[in-house]
């Protein structure tokens, strides 16, 4: 019973007119609060960790549409945020006339249809062997790009920045503030697109195929359709976090700041945070980030910064490890489950006292 | 017109095997158009099977069916839905980790016109679609006496319940036929009376053509309108279920032989 | 066409080296159905302990035993702590969690025994000979040499041991397995265990040409083509795919490379096992699966 509870609540929550007002308060307040932001938070807050937390999250929240609601694993989320950061720099570099807005989608497209290709294998295969096929994406790209300098302007460095600072929605990404505007508004946009496409057919043809592809398909899914669609959206959204990521947080990228490491970070920001929730991405996003952060102070206080950062590393990758598994084991539905618990458990006690 | 292009479906000598076993061989038989056909014998005689074939599951090894005037044979199991062949299967095939209408919805993608972009954008086909479909599903739903469970993840339903929004789920995209795979099974007395009643209902008022697999010959005996006997992948008897009831092979293989055992 | 023939022969030589890797892969997924994403640093682990113990100034024997002890402990606790209550779970979600599991046996051992690559000396000579006019790594006839023998111990075990038989009736039916009386917890442990064991061998011949370092555990990544190309379920297909890969690696570096500007190993493989995968889902000896419904 308790799992069934698990997994019915949330999607009750959201519909059930009684707790609305409630969220639609949150909401709002919400978003006063992430509009004001600026006003409050220093520059080093918003640059260094609020704007990668936004970009973090949208990134979980394209792999979460492909792994958590489509149900394809993906080891390339890396690749993908790459392609979107290369086609952007390219856009920038050798067509500076196509408006920066445009260049974001382009890039974003272009990022969706490398996503449709080596996702083609999915329409055939299912379970670990899409693992390969991302992997594939993964390592070609990361050759792809090192090798050709057409990709990188022949830097000598082999990374990739913008010829001149941009401006992106007539916003000057110079400066931290704007830098953070520009993320906030994209993250929100891709979030909201994410939201219609999850709760309309194409959603449910996604968890259709998540939960039953045989059953799908005869039922009517078209279930080949489904995961190609699923790919490119997710690859869409990828790449777009990958021109963020490069251009409105790192400032220079190159194939290092998309490599193994990070597609592993992203898929772990959606176990952490939610599997097939959209708030999920953002939990797992704020947790990643942060956790490091909160480790690295308790050093500072527990061993006053005696401890080698070497091993402060292997520290903190064992305890992602840790985490991973005691999620999958007793929490499959990540933090988003875990603070629907709390939020339940307060509004019990605020709006329903049991005297 | 001839016979033929009367019926609803007429499976035409097919066979199938699993590595060399035999699962179905040279089996023919044919369904009217508004009848309920039961299939009945022993486990692994090869009824599913042949259903996983009508629905494009499994390909045939040899034989064809013709559906609605079309001869068939290795179809796509999306083909076999947008011909209008509908399915419920013996295990709960539901979608565990959603709603009870949003189960039913995906009944319908095989009717969705909105595009992807549109869906995204929220433009309005997509909200004109989306709020068709709930309306249909909500009707559906209606049927099974279920709207108050719309909203309900299916795992947290019982089983017989999760039965019913299966029916929904294959009944809402407005099929021409209806595969049944043992419907009843695992259910108490009354909820099988109230399955039962409600696929004769949807027999007689939506003029909807059922093949069914049932081993409670009670039921399946009071229901159908024909019977086709398997036993090994084997046609063994076909016609009438009084005349079924009274055939020596039947009795024979029901009652006499060891592997034979049919829940009553 | 000798130079040819060079590059042809180092790379199958070099492909059982992939082999080793994936036959600890094969084995598990045989027997618990998981696809052991942490196998690579499972390989580091045992490689990093037995150069940490020797570099103590172990002997080499005790410091085999001391590893083979850690191994074994390792596998009681996966499979208590992990296998034990992920069971009936989705493949996807044990993949994840060996993911997981990966991260904790790499933060774990490098925390532990430090990061820094170190020297591990098994005796074994990286001397070329000539076979006529053939050039031959020493070093990867010896380690070719090892998967041979290696691939024999284990069938000697599936087909002469009862836990080998109780572990094939395992993979082949887990339900009548578990109706006979088989305890599947136990073959878990002792699976686990001996792909530990497959990993350390792996681990040392690996880390005796390279070093022992982080770089150990990618070997993982090396393997997962060559499960695609030779089937999940077979241990020779892990043999036969491993010398396909190493060969066709070798081959296409030398004669595909330059066109494309060189460095392409790290794809090529991958690429190829797509190929395969459109034409043969199931891999070379991978058994095909009927879905019931």
């Amino acid at each position: 019973m308790s799992d069934i509870a698990a997994r019915g609540a949330p999607r009750l929550l959201a519909r059930d007119p009684a707790r609305k007002p409630l969220w639609l308060a949150a909401a709002v307040i919400g978003a006063l609060l992430v509009a004001a932001l600026p006003l409050v938070a220093s520059e080093y807050w918003l640059d260094a960790i609020v704007a990668p937390f936004l970009i973090l999250s949208l990134a979980g929240l394209g792999l979460n549409l492909l792994t958590g609601y489509a149900g394809q694993l993906s080891l390339g989320s890396g690749a993908f945020m790459m392609v979107g950061a290369y086609a952007f720099f390219a856009f920038a570099l050798r067509a500076p006339e196509l408006p920066a807005p445009l260049a974001l989608i382009a890039a974003g497209l272009i990022s969706g249809a490398t996503g449709l290709l080596f996702g083609l294998p999915a329409s055939r295969i299912k379970g670990f062997y899409l693992i390969v096929s991302t992997l594939a994406t993964q390592f070609f790209f990361g050759w792809l790009f090192l090798k050709f300098p057409w990709f990188y302007d022949g830097a000598s460095s082999g990374t990739i920045a913008l010829p001149h600072a941009l401006s992106l929605f007539g916003v000057d990404l110079g400066g931290a503030r704007g830098r953070y505007y520009v993320v906030l508004v994209v993250v929100a946009a891709l979030t909201a697109l994410a939201v219609n496409l999850v709760r309309g057919q194409t959603g449910r043809n996604w968890m259709a195929v998540r939960d039953m592809d045989t059953a799908a398909a005869v039922v009517g899914v078209p279930t080949g359709k489904a995961r190609l669609q699923a790919f490119a959206v997710s690859s869409f959204i990828l790449g777009v976090a990958g021109v963020l990521w490069a251009f409105a947080y790192l400032g220079s990228a190159s194939v290092q700041s998309f490599d193994l490491t990070r597609s592993y970070q992203i898929l772990f920001i959606i176990i952490i945070g939610g599997l097939g929730t959209i708030r999920g991405a953002y939990f797992g996003a704020a947790f990643v980030s942060l956790l490091p952060l909160a480790l690295d102070w308790l050093s500072q206080r527990l061993f006053a910064g005696h401890v080698d950062a070497g091993l402060l590393q292997n520290f903190q990758k064992a305890i992602f490890g840790v985490l991973i598994v005691w999620f999958l084991i007793r929490e499959p539905e990540g933090l988003a489950r875990l603070l629907q618990r709390l939020v339940d458990a307060l509004g019990a006690r605020f709006f329903h006292p049991r005297s | 017109m001839t016979a033929a292009a009367l019926s609803a479906l007429d499976v035409k000598n097919i066979s199938l095997s699993f590595k060399g076993v035999k699962a179905i061989s040279e089996l023919s038989f044919r369904v009217e158009k508004g009848e309920i056909c039961a299939l009945i014998g022993p486990n692994g005689a090869g009824k599913s099977s042949l259903l996983n074939i009508l629905n494009g599951v499994y390909a045939p090894d040899s034989g064809e069916f013709i559906f609605e005037g079309e001869p068939l044979r290795d179809i796509h199991p999306l083909e076999a839905a947008r011909r209008g062949i509908g399915r419920c299967f013996q295990n709960n095939a539901l979608f565990s980790g959603m709603s009870v209408i949003d189960n039913v919805i995906v009944g319908l993608s095989r009717h969705a016109r909105a595009s992807l972009i549109e869906e995204a954008l929220g433009l309005p086909r997509a909200r004109v679609q989306a709020r068709e479909f709930r309306a249909r599903a909500l009707e559906t739903l209606k049927l099974f006496d279920l709207e108050r469970h719309a909203e309900v993840i299916v795992r947290a339903l019982p089983y017989g319940v999760q039965k019913k929004v299966e029916l929904a789920r294959a009944l809402v995209g407005g099929p021409r036929l209806l595969l049944l795979d043992e419907p009843l099974a695992g259910m108490n007395a009354e909820e099988k009376q109230e399955i039962a009643a409600i696929i004769a209902r949807l027999n007689r008022d939506l003029k909807l053509t059922i093949i069914l697999i049932e081993h409670d010959l009670g039921i399946v005996l009071k229901l159908a309108d024909h019977v086709v006997v398997l036993d090994y992948g084997k046609k063994l008897a076909d016609g009438p279920p009084d005349a079924i009831r009274d055939n020596p092979d039947v009795i024979a293989a029901y009652i006499g032989a060891p592997h034979g055992e049919l829940a009553a | 066409m000798s130079a040819f023939l060079e590059t042809l022969i180092g790379g199958l030589l070099a492909g059982t080296m992939y082999s080793l890797v994936a036959i600890g892969f094969v084995l598990i997924y045989k027997a618990s159905g998981v696809f052991n994403y942490a196998q690579g640093s499972l390989l580091l682990f045992a490689a990093l302990t037995f150069a940490t113990l020797t570099d103590q100034g172990a002997p080499f024997i005790v410091a085999l035993a001391v590893t083979i002890a850690a191994l074994v402990v390792v596998a009681v606790a996966i499979e208590r702590l992990l296998l034990r209550p992920l069971a009936n779970r989705s493949p996807m979600t044990l993949f994840m969690a060996t993911l997981g599991l990966s991260y904790i046996v790499e933060g774990t051992a490098q925390g532990v025994m430090g990061s820094q690559i170190r020297a591990l000396d098994i005796g074994l000579e990286d001397r070329p000979i000539f076979l006529g006019d053939i050039l031959i790594s020493q070093f990867d006839l010896v380690a070719a040499g090892v998967a041979v023998v290696l691939v024999g111990a284990l069938s000697l075990m599936f087909d002469r041991t009862r836990i080998g038989i109780s572990l094939r009736a395992v993979a082949d039916d887990t339900r009548a397995a578990l109706s006979i009386g088989v305890d599947i917890n136990h073959i878990w442990r002792i699976v686990w265990a001996v792909a530990g064991l497959v990993g350390l061998v792996a681990g040392l011949l690996w880390g005796s040409r390279q070093g022992v370092q982080f770089s150990l555990s990618l070997v993982v990544l090396k393997a997962l083509p060559v499960l695609i190309i030779g089937g999940f379920t077979s241990i020779i297909g892990s043999i036969v795919g491993g010398l396909i890969v190493g060969a066709a690696e070798a081959l296409a570096e030398t004669y595909l490379g330059p066109l494309l500007g060189g460095g392409i190993t790290p794809w090529f493989a991958y690429v190829l096992a797509l190929i395969f995968l459109f034409i043969r889902p199931a891999g070379l000896f991978g058994e095909r699966q009927i879905e019931r419904v």
